[in-house]
């Protein structure tokens, strides 16, 4: 009863957040200088007053403020999107394209740097002070304080212009393979490196964190106590020690999906990904009001929804999280 | 109107300039190979094909392959047939006969007739286009002669009239697939685009390529010789370099490759660099100020702004040497252009005089007056002009206060007139009558409104002067007109002209004809081929 109460408790936060979010955005937006009007006709290489009027007419701009705020929440209630100025098609369609791309090479990199950096960093407490500890630390800094874009650029100049292993940009080879094996394998290689960029850096904070907090857990009375009892030194690390440690990691994890969905904004520009990043960056500079705001919704449902798996995975790992709340 | 008419001997020139262009472009080259794909890259992603309704640089490059207008033009400007095999102007200046090519189609099957060459002038271009808008004033009926025969009627001669009609400027349009539409602009037959030219569209992946496959329809017999044409979305400048330099992708154009990386391209033996193809746009970069404040007002102060600035160094160090010191409104390449002129020389001395002679005396920092600049938000090469600019002005007295905005930002800035200096670029379509005048002239003082004259000069001579020129027949004293036009603006000096800049289409050797006249990459690519 009470984690059912602690579970629609959270669900409840989070539909609240997301209303939030979508009215800030809206506003925030708008404050920017320049309107889409002013973009389109600005790459058109000519305009009058007669062509500003009728793109502003054709996107709702004309309306006053409170209005405009009305329509986007009634279309939002029933997950209208709008028209994109831009391309001139529905929102929705184009968030759907471009969702899967994004999931694709983030839900990859969360995996491989949640468990990698989780290794990393235990290897190094286990090994505190010694050569694996300094390697996985210098390791972890290295590509925790380089800029995503670097990574990334010199992985596409190592692997793909000097080495010509792996291409340097798109989803698949144009013009390739379109069935079975061959496409599957063009799929995965077109995957490594936007997803290696975004791995490296999160890795190395979940190496970090995971060191620092079984340093500590390590350090702790149970875990002597279960040396003493001649427990396994495995079954002590992966179950007693990381168990506790892991607690902290998960939170940051949970935080860590926002930023990794912004961090796809640098790599999908990088390396041509077509997804949910790099229309959102289009969208910034195109003033696309409506397929930003689309995507920032989409993401912060995104957001929103990890941090419940998280708060469910905290109940499940740790029971008097929910006795607590 | 037959018996007045007189042949400008377009056809023979026309005809002439394709040749030498053809033999230009095909020199110490074999015969033309049919088959095979040619992959470009194209950046920002078109947000549509129908070229009509969106006329930015991507949706021009792709829909120039789908769409096709009455001419095209050589690399010397001369207009060449295109969808028009032929034209005559009237005696009086007032009639512009245009003889289709027989036989062509729809990319759909339809048969083309002369009535889609009047309903694309009359109906749909001046609604959703603002250039065709703007000279359709001033014609009075576009008629349908026979099925192959259409005459436009000007209300007063306009000899830049021949410059009007490109692809890019005024594509023409299926009347069958557009007559019962109200609204042009959104019609969701913009998506399925249907034109005459060489090519269709096959498969949009958005996000990630268009690609486009041979129209069976297409009315030059054998042509094109390739069977697609994929146009690959890559939004980053150095990744479209490596690309190109792996093999990825085969052609890139227009500013895709910053221009550091470009002599590093050139010396990659599978890539041909050129600068050929962008003529009939021939992009002229100015400093754009704001001829309403102080001390920016005063010409001396302008003139001293562009003494202080060493436009050489510029061309040789921060373009690597892509493009032209400009001598005033007019780029070399533009028709009527007066080469007695001589650019401004570098002359921080003389700067320095003219600002004395305002008055304008340097502080205890040595700083004699302040103005701000708003750097050009289109990638780093203009963040180091704006950078450059600051330390020139600096060596004279002028302190330079560098405030940024992002593309949106800073048109919107620009056209609010909330600006002191900026840089910024225009094209000149051949003809200065087409839209050079546009930043000089008073009538085009528009607040808000993009492409408008924002610096706020104003002087009657010269608007008089520009409108003069837009209806002269007689080129000689088109000559004249334009030549007093031009020493008018060197002295007054609104605009602080940069550079004659020089895009770059950067091909794999595999690569044949591509840019096969003045339009460049915004042509058909009918001639284009792979080895």
């Amino acid at each position: 009863m009470r984690t059912a109460r602690y579970i629609l408790g959270r669900i409840l936060k989070a539909f609240l957040i997301v209303l939030a979010v979508a009215i800030m955005n809206f506003f925030l937006i708008r404050i920017a200088p320049g309107d889409p009007a002013t973009v389109i006709a600005g790459q058109s290489g000519d305009a009058d007053a007669i062509y500003l009027q009728q793109l502003r007419s054709d996107f709702g701009l004309d309306e006053p403020m409170p209005v405009q705020l009305g329509i986007y929440l009634k279309k939002l209630a029933v997950l209208d999107f709008g028209m994109s100025y831009r391309e001139r098609r529905p929102v929705s369609q184009i968030i759907w394209e471009r969702l899967p791309p994004t999931l694709e090479i983030t839900a990859s990199a969360f995996v491989l740097a949640l468990f990698a950096g989780v290794l990393l960093g235990t290897v190094a407490a286990v090994n505190r002070g010694g050569v694996w500890d300094r390697a996985a630390t210098a390791f972890s800094l290295v590509f925790y304080a380089t800029p995503l874009f670097w990574v990334g650029l010199l992985l596409v100049l190592v692997f793909s212009v000097e080495l010509d292993w792996l291409p340097a940009f798109g989803r698949t080879t144009i013009a390739g393979p379109d069935s079975g094996l061959p496409t599957l394998l063009d799929r995965l290689k077109h995957l490594v490196l936007p997803v290696l960029t975004l791995t490296l850096f999160y890795l190395a904070l979940y190496a970090r964190m995971t060191r620092a907090s079984m340093v500590e857990t390590l350090d702790m009375d149970f875990i002597k106590t279960a040396r003493a009892k001649g427990i396994g030194r495995a079954r002590i690390l992966f179950v007693h020690a990381l168990r506790n440690a892991v607690l902290p990691i998960l939170t940051l994890a949970g935080v860590q999906v926002g930023q990794l969905l912004s961090g796809t904004i640098i790599v999908e520009t990088i390396f041509g990904w077509p997804g949910l990043g790099l229309l959102a960056f289009n969208a910034v500079l195109q003033r696309d009001y409506n397929t930003l705001l689309a995507v920032f919704f989409v993401t912060s449902i995104l957001v929103v929804l990890a941090n419940l798996v998280v708060d469910g995975l905290y109940v499940l790992i740790d029971p008097r999280t929910a006795a607590r709340t | 109107m037959k018996p007045h008419s007189r042949s400008v001997g377009p056809l023979i020139a026309g005809a002439l300039t394709a040749l030498a262009a053809f033999s230009f472009a095909t020199t110490g080259f074999a015969e033309p190979k049919h088959g095979g794909t040619l992959k470009m890259a194209i950046n920002p992603e078109p947000p549509t094909l129908m070229v009509a309704v969106n006329p930015q640089t991507p949706v021009q490059i792709v829909g120039s392959k789908i769409y096709e207008g009455l001419l095209d033009y050589s690399f010397d400007l001369k207009p060449e047939p295109s969808l028009a095999k032929s034209w005559t102007v009237s005696a009086d200046g007032l009639t512009y006969d245009f003889k289709l090519q027989d036989g062509v189609k729809w990319s759909d099957g339809a048969p083309f007739s002369a009535e889609d060459v009047v309903f694309s002038f009359t109906k749909f271009l001046p609604e959703t286009n603002v250039g065709v808008r703007n000279y359709m004033a001033n014609v009075e009926s576009v008629t349908a002669v026979s099925p192959t025969e259409v005459a436009f009627k000007l209300k007063s001669p306009k000899p830049a009239f021949l410059y009007s009609f490109s692809a890019e400027q005024a594509p023409i349009i299926p009347e069958h697939v557009y007559k019962d539409e109200k609204d042009f602009r959104n019609s969701p037959k913009n998506a399925n685009p249907v034109g005459t030219g060489p090519f269709m569209l096959d498969e949009w992946k958005h996000g990630e390529y268009i690609k486009l496959k041979r129209n069976p329809n297409y009315w030059q017999k054998g042509k094109p010789y390739l069977d697609a044409l994929y146009f690959v979305v890559i939004p980053d400048s150095a990744s479209r370099a490596a690309a190109l330099e792996n093999g990825e992708i085969d052609a890139t154009s227009f500013n895709d490759i910053e221009v550091f990386d470009i002599p590093r391209l050139r010396k990659v033996p599978t890539l041909k660099v050129s600068t050929k193809g962008y003529e009939y746009l021939s992009p002229m970069m100015w400093i754009e100020v704001n001829n309403r404040q102080k001390p920016l007002s005063d010409p001396r102060f302008r003139k001293a702004m562009m003494y202080a600035i060493d436009r050489e160094f510029i061309k040789d160090n921060i373009w690597n040497g892509l493009g032209e010191v400009a001598v005033g409104p007019l780029a070399h390449s533009t028709l009527y252009f007066d080469k007695s002129m001589k650019p401004y020389a570098y002359d921080p001395k003389k700067s320095t005089e003219l600002l004395d002679e305002m008055g304008l005396k340097p502080d205890a920092n040595g700083v004699r007056a302040r103005i701000e600049m708003m750097p050009l938000p289109y990638g780093e090469v203009w963040t180091r002009m704006a950078e450059y600019v600051k330390q020139a002005l600096a060596k004279v007295g002028i302190a330079v206060e560098l405030k940024g905005a992002d593309v949106a930002g800073w048109r919107k800035k620009f056209a609010d007139w909330d600006y002191q200096t900026t840089f910024t670029y225009g094209y000149q379509y051949a003809d200065p009558a087409v839209r050079v005048g546009r930043t000089y002239t008073s009538d085009n003082i528009k607040k808000g409104v993009p492409f408008s004259n924002e610096s706020g000069y104003s002087n009657p001579e010269i608007d008089k002067l520009f409108s003069e020129g837009a209806q002269e027949a007689d080129p000689a004293k088109r000559q004249e007109i334009y030549s007093k036009i031009q020493h008018i603006l060197y002295d007054d000096l609104p605009v602080l002209w940069i550079m004659e800049m020089k895009f770059v289409t950067i091909t794999n050797v595999r690569v044949h004809d591509l840019v096969t006249g003045g339009t460049g990459v915004v042509s058909s690519f009918a001639n284009a081929y792979v080895d």
